[in-house]
């Protein structure tokens, strides 16, 4: 097996520190997870279902237009995971994780989601396997994502709202881990990124390695080489391992992931653990987070839901320090530019999360001079209707402020 | 002996199970609290978890997290903590105090700093939720082997045979045994069968331990702790201490009355 996180940890990140009820789901959970992710019925039953449901290969497409207007000689690719089913790359995970649920013989499954993207993801699956389901989602979220609750409504399940902190991610991941811990016996946990108690970070990587897998491929049919870069939005930084791994060996190639910005670097104004935060431990894992000098954790803000979390990942962490992965920060109003931007540009409407990295991308291109030849692929992590009424909600506050 | 040994072999003289007290330091306030602590070791707490507040209580339910939001407003640390705790020892020599905690204030305070003032306010022990028995040398290895300061192993319904025997062998204090899986809280109705799981599992632990054995979670009614007396070394209650505390949060003096008065019904009822 592949880079196995030794004992569960990505060098000194990771690990399981759980409450001593859900050791046993872990553990077992560890055990199932090796076994199947080296099974062969399973990952055919796996990668049929990425193919035949949710419409792997997902494109990669040149963005012409969005690249001449970053500068001369940058070539700007698209990885196309907004045009899976579902919307989003989430769905790669979910598809795994339920057939996980299913071979462990659970009864339910249950999700925590920011955006919504994962827990309209989890729903999916859930349907298309006959398993109740059950999705924890911040209040505050489920107002500022509300076609994305009716969706999880309309597939099959409960949506429930979850009131703590300041509701959003970090409380709903809060919730579904207390949930968990009363009926883990029966009911199956689908983390929605790479963060969590181990072995969590290492099944959702194993899952979601498919878009770096693809698109290192696709990139060396289209163009005969590797790309320069590559850029990713992370929150958890599900959909940014995702695209890294598969690279992490082609040291030609830059890897660059986009933290939140928010509206500024203050406590409470962003979501950049990895590059504003310290080493602490929540929701299970060792990892950089937001915290303050007690070891309290901070509320983070973006205008993304899904990368509103104070943590990240133990690999990226780990990815940071080893200076193999640089971490960049974009904050709301250059997030929404990209939005436009690629929007008006390509014709295609980025989610939040991904417009993050769309603006870096132009950044990245900005500080090139010269007009040598360079290419960026974007993972485009998901698409943008979810955010579209939260888009004139924000630009009708700002024309009303001008006026 | 140490201190939380002489409590049990106390209590067991007096033929009856130790009332074990979980308290959120800080709710309402730090002030307050002292108050508050003050008056339950003098009323028939036996043995005083201090609970560290913490902002994101994944094993605790409504009522714990709510009196630890209420502790980090009124500006809780664990400095300002371990200061209580030195002011609560001066009263009261013989009480044992356990530091309760979520690993992450005791992660970024420093654990060796963390068990070294520990030790010198003399407290007795950490009990960590989640950081698991297998996990436990993050904290341990800090501790000088000559020193009284017990790491405090919390046993699951969960917990499989196997890692419990392995537990056993490698624990110190007294062994917290979760009553049910899942959060803090407090319990339903009734139920005559409900603690079946734990009787049973009681007969396991008395095989391979002498520790003593203390049920924890969901417990608040005297007849839950009379059911339990009769074959636990100690009850430990939370939540149903810290809604006397919500309910009366602008009233310190009312919380005393009302929490002596509860702990007068509880201390009826330890009897074998």
């Amino acid at each position: 097996m592949n880079d196995y996180p030794k004992g569960g940890f990505f060098g000194k990140y990771g690990g399981r520190y759980v409450g001593e009820s859900l050791v046993r789901a872990l553990d077992e959970l560890k055990e199932a997870s090796k076994y199947y992710l080296n099974d062969d019925a399973f990952l055919k039953e796996y990668y049929e279902l990425l193919q035949d449901y949710a419409g792997r290969p997902s494109p990669i497409t040149f963005a012409r237009r969005f690249s001449s207007s970053c500068g001369q000689g940058v070539r700007i690719y698209l990885k196309r995971e907004d045009l899976n089913h579902t919307g989003a790359h989430k769905i790669n995970n979910t598809i795994g994780q339920i057939l996980l649920a299913v071979r462990m013989g659970k009864k339910e499954v249950i999700a925590e989601t920011g955006a919504g993207q994962h827990g309209v993801a989890t729903a999916t699956v859930a349907a298309l396997f006959g398993l109740p389901c059950k999705i924890f989602m911040g209040k505050e979220d489920v107002r500022r994502q509300a076609p994305n609750v009716r969706r999880m409504e309309l597939l099959g399940a409960e949506v429930v709202s979850v009131e703590s902190g300041t509701s959003t991610l970090k409380d709903a991941m809060n919730e579904a881990m207390r949930y968990w811990a009363e009926v883990s016996n029966t009911t199956f946990y689908i983390i929605g990124t790479a963060a969590g108690p181990h072995p969590y970070p290492w099944i959702v990587r194993e899952f979601q390695k498919v878009i770096g897998e693809e698109a290192r491929d696709q990139f060396l049919k289209k163009t005969g080489k590797l790309p320069d870069q590559i850029i990713a939005s992370v929150g958890g930084g599900s959909n940014a391992i995702g695209i890294f791994y598969p690279f992490l060996k082609d040291l030609q190639t830059e890897l660059t992931g986009v933290e939140a910005g928010g509206k500024g670097k203050g406590p409470g104004e962003h979501c950049a653990s990895l590059n504003f935060g310290s080493c602490g431990i929540l929701h299970g894992t060792k990892t950089s987070l937001l915290q303050n000098a007690d070891g309290q954790i901070l509320d983070g803000y973006s205008i993304s839901a899904g990368l509103d979390y104070p943590g990240v990942g133990p690999e990226h962490a780990s990815l940071r320090d080893s200076g193999r992965v640089r971490y960049q920060v974009v904050g709301d109003e250059e997030a929404l530019s990209a939005f436009e931007d690629l929007s008006r540009l390509e014709g295609i409407i980025p989610a939040f999360e991904s417009a993050h990295a769309v603006a870096q991308a132009r950044k990245e291109s900005q500080n090139r001079k010269g007009g040598e030849s360079f290419d960026i692929l974007i993972n485009l992590s998901g698409r943008g209707d979810k955010d579209i009424d939260e888009y004139f909600r924000l630009t009708s506050l700002k024309k009303g402020a001008r006026s | 002996m140490n201190r939380i040994q002489k409590k049990f072999s106390l209590c067991r003289e007096e033929n009856r199970s130790a009332l074990i007290g979980f308290f959120t330091v800080g709710d309402p306030t730090l002030e307050d609290s002292f108050e508050i602590l003050n008056a339950v070791c003098d009323h028939g707490i036996d043995l005083l978890e201090l609970g560290i507040p913490f902002s994101d209580a994944t094993a605790d339910g409504p009522i714990i997290q709510r009196s630890s939001r209420r502790a980090l407003l009124s500006g809780t640390t664990l400095s300002k903590i371990f200061d209580l705790a030195q002011r609560l020892r001066e009263h009261h020599p013989d009480i044992p105090m356990i530091l309760f905690s979520y690993y992450n204030p005791v992660f970024v305070y420093g654990p060796e700093q963390f068990v070294q003032d520990a030790i010198r306010r003399e407290i007795d022990g950490i009990l960590s939720v989640d950081l698991p028995w297998d996990y436990r040398n993050e904290i341990v290895r800090f501790v000088p082997e000559k020193a009284d300061f017990d790491y405090i192993t919390l046993i699951a319904p969960s917990t499989k045979e196997e890692r419990m025997k392995k537990m056993l062998s490698d624990s110190s204090g007294f062994l917290y045994v979760q009553t049910r899986s899942g959060i803090t809280g407090i319990g339903g109705e009734k139920d005559v069968s409900r603690y079946d799981h734990l009787k049973e599992r009681s007969k396991l632990i008395r095989g391979t331990s002498d520790l003593p054995l203390c049920a924890g979670f969901g417990i608040s009614r005297p007849d839950e702790v009379s059911d339990l007396s009769k074959f636990c070394d100690g009850i430990i209650i939370g939540s149903a201490f810290e809604r006397i505390i919500e309910e009366n949060r602008n009233d310190c003096r009312r919380i005393r009355s009302k929490l002596t008065e509860y702990l007068r019904s509880l201390r009826a009822c330890l009897f074998r």
